[in-house]
């Protein structure tokens, strides 16, 4: 049972690792087209899941979550065009940077109730954007951005086809599945539920429910950082357009959709929010109307989402039988 | 000097708008404990069902521009009300037992829901209001020129803002407001009709919000639709900056923030207006989040 | 010697209302103590102030000799005072072996970092905190219901739930808000039982208690709190007799 269900998922696995190369015979015309979409995705599961590490698993109303991803990219961005740094060896930077930058603004309304907060990261989205604009510390390039950001290069392969950046991007979205998964089943994983609960009880257990908060926003603002850097390396221009508060929306629409706190929900939820409307084109222009929609509904049918989280799952010691 | 009196006036005409929008936020929070994101979104449905109903039935020709714009005004307050009432029914009353978070995910998705229907019906781009309607009067204030409009904006929000005061504090169903808004478990116990307060809210506070983007479209001459999120969101701060759930608070909040936006425009920066709202939200909410006249009362464990 | 607790003239006002007044009395080490009174007494309120969820006004409260007040309630957990709550709360969504683990999780210490790499000594510590769980809830006697969600247990499980989560924190003190309220009298049987127990393992029990046989069978000491102040302190058997006890909870002609 077990075993064929683990068959099927590495059946599936594959046929999706070799998307780039099948998608040529299915659709020859248009299949950098494709494949640039499915990137397109990628970058987005990822956001969704750092997102989620905030919203889904901590509980917490943030919908500036652009920002972070903006910081990032424009770390990359700037280390990249002034300094000479390959991109690949900025994305750590640029997450590090984006992770302090969240925890300087999240530290002092962290205490804030769910929808405060959410103003309050909407303000400060907007407030970054407005700095981006006006080009705040003369190194951003303005309302233009910046331009010529060298690809990026792997051990001497230069990463430039929408096939290439297929691998790239979702080689970073597997790992960043596996490290989360492994932290969902940890202290780590467990106290941000305990705080998404019930925070009074989780700090009457002996939780620091302010040090978990705070570290939910500085990992999932470094890991929207670092994907900032992936979006700077695969579009070589960036501007504050690309960072708007539409940008946040969308990637809270797509966790809470998908099923907030379960990373295989916030997969399916990234490809139906951003997937879908590219193979019904002719509803792009209503997709916003669609998904709000949704949202309404699914509050009052199905609150946590598509696929919403299951309980963990313990490999309980013997022990069990002692205590009667 | 004429500089800083008609950056004032102005401040006072925009701020008095966000006030009155803010009044929607305010009451709804003040019931409901919600912040309903979807308030901005019928204030720009105000806007552009002004001027459906200006361009369709040409109103100004047939009595004067005064009468015209007061009858366009009771009608958009009307629709916009029984919108705001179909809003509370259809997303935010099945979830009354649900958690808090639940019902603001679901305003936020009816306020991408309006504001999308509003994109697919009028179009993305911006739409311009007839510019003969009112008369583009200016008024000789201590030899300073000052648009009639600006003061007419001010004076009639103002007159909107007593009326509103004076039913919440001399009417029975003003008075079961305030009940409800202060214990709305005890009210009903006292045999208040809180479902009805509820629609009552739900109903003023989009009126008045309506009002608020037909002023928007008279004095600016051009809607877009998406500007109920930056007018909400200001209007919400106004509401904070006062006091959340406190009436004359948000009348305060809006003025002090109008005239806060227009006089750093002015003289800080004019390409950091718009961050002058939120910096003013967040320092708010740091240091004093009850606002100006806001009262907490501590959460029980 | 030393009190393990020692509250002195603890005063907590809400806006003009004093809810505690200049409360003082002491806690022993490995004793039983119950704190009564009518409703509305202020007693809940002396919990949270002993567990950092209010400030008080002024005094102090001293646990090992150390002042509490001012101090984050997760830090007054991990040196040593663990509680259970009035009003039930447990994560509701979450099975009854994640409770008790929440508990566990201030005697643990792995991070973000090693729970990535899944060091060997963060999946020791791992399942060491599962062992010490299902060794807390056999204490309460609920390790059949491990798997179980905590919603679905009855109401005088959750009770005996909060008192292993609180357990799993490893305190000196447990204090417990009603512990046998919603519970049949066989299950407060237990309960006096089961508080018989946590003295034998040496910690030192504080509780508040409607239920007056419990408290009479299984306190040593008794603190009467009324309109926030302290009426009384004693034993038990004196304490019942007191005619101001009797006053503050018969009224008087």
């Amino acid at each position: 049972m077990m075993t064929k269900k683990k068959g099927l998922a590495a059946i599936g696995v594959l046929i999706f690792a070799t998307f780039p190369l099948w998608m040529k015979y299915v659709r020859p015309d248009d299949v950098r087209y494709w494949v640039d979409v499915i990137n397109n995705v990628g970058l987005y599961a990822i956001l969704a899941l750092s997102l989620n590490v905030i919203l889904g698993d901590a509980g917490m109303y943030n919908m500036g979550h652009a920002a972070f991803y903006a910081v990032g990219a424009y770390t990359g961005a700037i280390l990249n065009t002034q300094l000479g740094v390959p991109i690949l060896l900025a994305l750590p930077v640029a997450g590090i940077t984006a992770g302090i930058f969240s925890a300087i603004i999240a530290r002092p309304v962290i205490h804030l109730r769910g929808d405060y907060l959410l103003i309050v990261t909407v303000g400060v989205g907007e407030i970054l954007r407005i700095a981006l604009i006006n080009d705040v510390f003369g190194i951003t390039g303005g309302p233009n951005g910046i331009f010529g950001i060298a690809r990026p290069e792997f051990f001497g392969f230069k990463i430039k086809r929408p096939d290439h950046f297929f691998y790239l991007i979702w080689g970073f979205a597997a790992l960043t599945l596996f490290l989360f998964n492994r932290l969902k089943q940890s202290r780590f994983g467990r106290a941000l539920d305990y705080l998404r609960e019930d925070a009074v009880a989780a700090e009457g257990s002996g939780i620091n429910t302010d040090r978990y908060r705070l570290l939910a926003f500085l990992l999932g603002a470094t890991w929207a950082g670092m994907t900032g850097s992936l979006f700077a390396a695969k579009m070589t221009i960036i501007s504050p357009e690309s960072f708007s508060f539409w940008e946040s929306v969308v990637i809270f629409m797509i966790v809470i959709l998908g099923g907030s706190g379960n990373m295989a929900g916030v997969i399916l939820g990234t490809f139906i929010v951003i997937a879908l409307p590219e193979v019904f084109r002719d509803f792009a222009s209503a997709r916003m109307l669609i998904f709000g929609l949704a949202m309404m509904v699914m509050m009052v049918f199905r609150t946590q989402g598509l696929l919403p989280p299951k309980p963990r799952k313990f490999n309980l010691p013997k022990l069990a039988e002692e205590g009667e | 000097m004429e500089e800083f009196v008609q950056q004032l006036t102005n401040g006072l005409a925009v701020g008095s708008i966000y006030a009155l929008i803010a009044l929607g936020y305010t009451m709804v929070y003040g019931v409901l404990k919600l912040i309903n994101f979807a308030h901005g979104d019928l204030f720009t449905l105000g806007a552009y069902l002004g001027l459906t109903l200006l361009t369709s039935f040409s109103l100004q020709d047939k009595m004067g521009p005064l009468a015209a714009v007061g009858l366009l005004a009771i009608m958009v307050m009307g629709l916009v009300a029984l919108i705001g009432a179909l809003l509370d029914r259809v997303a935010y009353k099945p979830l009354r037992d649900s958690p808090r978070l639940s019902a603001v995910v679901s305003a936020l998705g009816a306020s991408i829901f309006l504001q999308n229907t509003v994109m697919l019906i009028y179009g993305a781009r911006f739409r311009v209001y007839p510019q003969d309607i009112l008369p583009r009067t200016v008024i000789d204030f201590f030899g300073m020129p000052i648009p009639l409009m600006r003061i007419l904006i001010l004076l009639v929000s103002l007159a909107m803002m007593v009326a509103l005061y004076t039913f919440i504090q001399k009417t029975r169903i003003g008075t079961a407001i305030r009940a409800a808004a202060i214990d709305q478990g005890a009210a009903r116990l006292m045999g208040i009709n809180v479902d009805r307060v509820i629609l009552i809210v739900f109903m003023v506070g989009p009126a008045l919000g309506g009002a608020a983007g037909l002023m928007v479209g008279l004095y600016y001459g051009q809607i877009n639709f998406t500007m109920g999120w930056v007018y909400g969101l200001k209007a919400f701060t106004a509401a904070i900056l006062g006091g959340i759930g406190n009436i004359p608070g948000a009348m305060l909040g809006g003025l002090l923030l109008g005239v806060m936006e227009a006089l750093g425009a002015a003289y800080i920066s004019i390409a950091w207006k718009d961050a002058i709202a939120f910096m003013v939200l967040i320092l708010i909410l740091i240091v004093r989040p009850k606002g100006i006249l806001g009262e907490r009362v501590a959460e029980k464990i | 010697m030393m009190a393990l607790l020692d509250l002195n003239g603890v005063t907590k006002t809400f806006g003009g209302l004093t809810a505690v007044g200049d409360v003082s009395f002491t806690v022993e080490e490995g004793s039983v103590v119950g704190l009564i009174g009518p409703n509305g007494a202020g007693k809940t309120t002396v919990f949270n102030l002993i567990t950092g969820n209010y400030v008080p006004n002024s005094g102090s409260i001293l646990f090992e000799g150390r002042e509490l007040s001012g101090m984050a309630t997760n830090k007054i957990v991990s040196s040593g005072i663990a509680r259970t709550f009035q009003t039930i709360r447990l994560f509701q969504k979450m099975s009854v072996v994640e409770n008790v683990l929440a508990g566990c999780h201030c005697r643990m210490k792995s991070g973000i970092f090693s729970a990535m790499l899944r060091t060997p000594s963060q999946r020791r510590e791992e399942l060491a905190a599962l062992e010490l769980a299902m060794r807390e809830l056999a204490f309460v006697g609920l390790a059949h219901q491990a798997e179980n969600l905590a919603a679905n247990l009855s109401y005088g499980n959750q009770r005996l739930l909060e008192i292993a989560r609180a357990l799993a924190t490893g305190p000196k003190l447990i204090i417990l808000d009603e512990p046998a309220g919603g519970m049949n009298p066989q299950e407060t049987d237990q309960l006096v039982a089961l508080i018989a127990k946590l003295k034998e393992r040496g910690i030192t029990v504080l509780l508040i208690e409607h239920d007056m046989s419990l408290v009479m069978r299984a306190c040593e000491k008794l603190v009467v709190l009324e309109y926030g102040i302290k009426i009384a302190e004693g034993k038990p058997d004196a304490v019942k007799t007191d005619p101001r006890v009797i006053e503050a909870y018969l009224g008087t002609d």
